[in-house]
C-alpha cells in the first residue's frame, strides 16, 4: 500500500476501556483477581440468576471522581445508569449495565506533547460499566466456552472528542491516560492483560474539508505499538479506498497484529439497537460535596506536576524530567536514588541508562531492579565523592546486578578505589613517557591528536583507577616540557 | 401508529423471539395499540418538568469494596446443560462484539 499523500487529514477519537482495581466487582461481592480458574468468580449476581439485585461498590465512585480531577472534567450528581441491551453468551444478563445520559465525568481535557508542541484533547465523557465474560473458542466439540470470572468487573470507559490527528498523538494521548491512571492507581494498567483497551474510531478527509468522512471503528488493539499501526493502516486504506474511487463503509474492523491488517468483523442482518434505558434496578447516584472533597483530598502528585518539579526542584531538563515523571514507579526510583546520592543529574543519568538497559535486557521493571535504589545512590554518591571513577562505576554496576553485594565492600574487596594522590599518578605518567619515546617526539612536534594515546596509556596502566581529571592537568603539563 | 412488517421482525430479532409469519398481523395490531397508549403521553406538557430516571427520591446506597462472595462455580454449573472444565458451553460463537 502506498504512503498517503500530504493532501489528506486524518481525524481520530479513542475509546478507552480501563479496568479498575477494585477487589470486588461493580455491582457484586464477588472477587476481580486476575488468573482464577474458570467461573470461580462469578456468584448469583454476576450470572444474573432471578432475583438478585445490583448493589453499587463504592469505590468506583472515588476511584471515578480522582479520574475526573485529573482529566479536568466536571463531576456529575446525581450520575444514573443505564441499561444497554444486547444478546451475547458472555452477557448473562442480555443487558449491560453502563451510563448514558448521566456519566460520571463530562466536559474534560488532556494535554499532550506532540512533535510539533502542546496540543489540547477534549475529553467527552467517562462513564462507569460492566465488564462481560470471556468467550473462549477453542475446540469444545464445536461449541464455544464460557467463563463469567470477567463479568461484572468495573470499567471506565473514556471517550475522547475527535481531536487527535496522527497515530503518533494518538499513542501520546493514550499513554498519558496509562500514565494518569497508574498514578491515580486505579487500574494497573496491562495493555497485555486487558486492564486497559483501546478503540479507534478514524475516518479521513482531504485538508480544508469541513465535513467528517465515514468512520469506522478498529477493535482488539492491545499495545501502544499496536495502536499506532493499526491507526496507521486504517487511514492509509481509508485514503486508498477512497482514491480508487471507492465508498468507505460505517463498521467495526478487528485488528490483526500478526498481519498488520484490519479486516471488518462479520456484519449482520440488522443494525444492532442497544435500546437504552434508565437501569431500574440502580437509583441515582448522589456524590455528596463532603464526599468529593474527601476523594481529592487523596489525590497525587500528577505526572505534569512532578516534572515541572522535577525541573525546579532538580534542575533537571525538561527531557529527562518528562520521561522520568511520566511513569510513577521510575519517579519514585528515581528520588529515593537521589536522596542518597544527592546528584538528581547523575541518578537520571543512571536510571535511563546503565539501569533502563539492564532492566530491557532482562525484561524487568524498575520494582524488579536487582540495583535497588538504596544501592544505585550510595554507588552514585561514591562517583561524586571521588572515590571511584565513573568508568570504573559501571563495573561495580555489572556486581551488583549479578551479585546484590554492597557498594563499600565490593569496593574494598576489589581495591578499586579511584587513584587521586598526585605522586602516584605522576610516577605512572613518567613511565608512560619513557616508554613511548616516539610517540612523544611527534607529539612536540605538533601531533596534538596523540595527547588522547597518552591518556589511554595512563589510564591502562591504572586499571582506569586514575582520577582522570588529574592525569589530564598532570600530562598536559609534563608532555608541555 | 403504524409499524411495517419490517419493523416488526426488526423488534422482534433484537428480542429474539421467534414469531410465525402467520401471527405478524395480530402481533401488529397489539403493538400498534400499545405505541397509541404511550403516544398519549405526548399530550402533557412537560417543559417544567425535570427528566426522572428512578420514582423514588433517594440516592443509591453503596457497599464497601469487599470480597463477599465464594466460590459457588459447582453448584451454578448444574443449571446449565452443558459443561466442560468449568466452563459453561454454548453455541459456537465469532468474532464478538460489544
Amino acid at each position: 500500500m502506498k504512503n498517503y499523500s500530504e493532501d489528506w487529514e486524518a481525524v481520530i477519537g479513542l475509546e478507552i476501556h480501563v479496568q479498575l482495581s477494585t477487589k470486588s466487582k461493580l455491582f457484586s461481592g464477588a472477587s476481580t483477581d486476575f488468573g482464577a480458574l474458570p467461573n470461580t468468580q462469578a456468584c448469583n449476581i454476576d450470572l444474573a440468576m432471578p432475583g438478585v439485585l445490583p448493589v453499587l461498590n463504592e469505590e468506583v465512585l472515588k476511584m471515578a471522581v480522582k479520574l475526573g480531577k485529573a482529566l479536568n472534567a466536571e463531576i456529575n450528581s446525581p450520575t444514573s445508569f443505564a441499561r444497554k441491551n444486547y444478546f451475547y453468551p458472555d452477557s448473562p444478563k442480555g443487558y449491560q449495565i453502563s451510563q448514558m445520559d448521566k456519566p460520571i465525568v463530562e466536559n474534560g481535557y488532556l494535554d499532550i506533547e506532540t512533535e510539533n508542541g502542546g496540543k489540547r484533547i477534549g475529553i467527552t465523557r467517562a462513564h462507569l460499566e460492566e465488564d462481560a465474560g470471556k468467550s473462549l473458542h477453542d475446540d469444545f466439540e464445536g461449541q464455544s466456552g464460557i467463563d463469567l470470572n470477567r463479568a461484572g468487573t468495573p470499567l471506565l470507559e473514556i471517550v475522547s472528542e475527535p481531536e487527535i490527528n496522527t497515530p503518533k498523538e494518538a499513542v501520546a494521548y493514550l499513554k498519558s491516560i496509562h500514565s494518569i491512571i497508574r498514578y491515580l492507581e486505579i487500574s494497573d494498567g496491562n495493555m497485555a492483560e486487558g486492564s486497559m483497551r483501546c478503540d479507534a474510531n478514524v475516518s479521513v478527509r482531504k485538508i480544508g474539508e469541513e465535513k467528517l468522512g465515514t468512520r469506522t471503528e478498529t477493535k482488539n488493539v492491545n499495545s501502544f505499538r499496536f495502536v499506532e499501526k493499526a491507526i496507521q493502516y486504517e487511514i492509509e486504506r481509508q485514503i486508498h479506498e477512497i482514491e480508487s474511487g471507492n465508498k468507505i463503509t460505517q463498521e467495526t474492523r478487528l485488528y490483526d497484529s500478526q498481519v498488520n491488517t484490519t479486516r471488518p468483523m462479520r456484519s449482520k442482518e440488522f443494525a444492532n439497537d442497544y435500546r437504552y434505558f434508565p437501569e431500574p434496578d440502580l437509583l441515582p447516584v448522589n456524590l455528596e460535596k463532603e464526599f468529593i472533597e474527601e476523594v481529592l483530598a487523596t489525590m497525587p502528585e500528577m505526572p505534569t506536576e512532578k516534572k515541572e518539579r522535577f525541573v525546579s526542584e532538580f534542575s533537571l531538563s525538561q527531557y529527562d524530567a518528562d520521561l522520568l515523571a511520566a511513569d510513577k514507579d521510575i519517579a519514585e526510583f528515581f528520588e529515593e536514588v537521589t536522596k542518597i546520592s544527592n546528584s538528581p543529574k547523575l541518578s537520571a543519568n543512571w536510571i535511563m541508562g546503565e539501569l533502563s538497559a539492564e532492566l530491557n535486557n532482562e525484561n524487568l521493571n524498575i520494582k524488579e531492579s536487582k540495583v535497588s535504589s538504596n544501592k544505585l545512590g550510595q554507588l552514585i554518591s561514591r562517583i561524586e565523592d571521588g572515590t571511584i571513577s565513573g568508568k570504573i562505576a559501571k563495573d561495580i554496576f555489572e556486581k551488583i546486578w549479578t551479585t546484590g553485594k554492597e557498594v563499600d565492600d565490593i569496593i574494598k574487596e576489589e581495591g578499586l578505589e579511584q587513584v587521586t594522590d598526585d605522586k602516584e599518578i605522576e610516577l605512572m605518567i613518567d613511565e608512560v613517557i619513557e616508554n613511548n619515546p616516539q610517540q612523544l617526539e611527534q607529539y612536540r612536534s605538533g601531533k596534538d591528536r596523540l595527547f588522547g594515546f597518552f591518556v589511554g596509556q595512563v589510564m591502562k596502566a591504572s586499571q582506569g583507577k586514575a582520577n582522570p581529571k588529574q592525569v589530564n592537568d598532570i600530562l598536559k603539563s609534563k608532555l608541555e616540557k | 401508529m403504524a409499524l411495517s412488517d419490517q419493523e416488526l421482525k426488526e423488534i422482534a430479532y433484537l428480542a429474539r423471539i421467534s414469531v410465525k409469519e402467520e401471527s405478524l398481523p395480530s402481533l401488529k395490531k397489539e403493538l400498534e395499540d400499545i405505541l397509541d397508549l404511550f403516544k398519549q403521553l405526548d399530550e402533557a406538557n412537560t417543559t417544567e418538568v425535570n427528566a426522572m430516571s428512578h420514582p423514588l427520591d433517594l440516592s443509591q446506597p453503596t457497599r464497601k469494596d469487599e470480597v463477599t462472595e465464594e466460590d459457588l462455580r459447582d453448584e451454578l454449573l448444574k443449571n446449565a446443560p452443558s459443561v466442560k472444565s468449568g466452563l459453561f458451553l454454548v453455541p459456537k460463537v465469532i468474532d464478538g462484539e460489544n
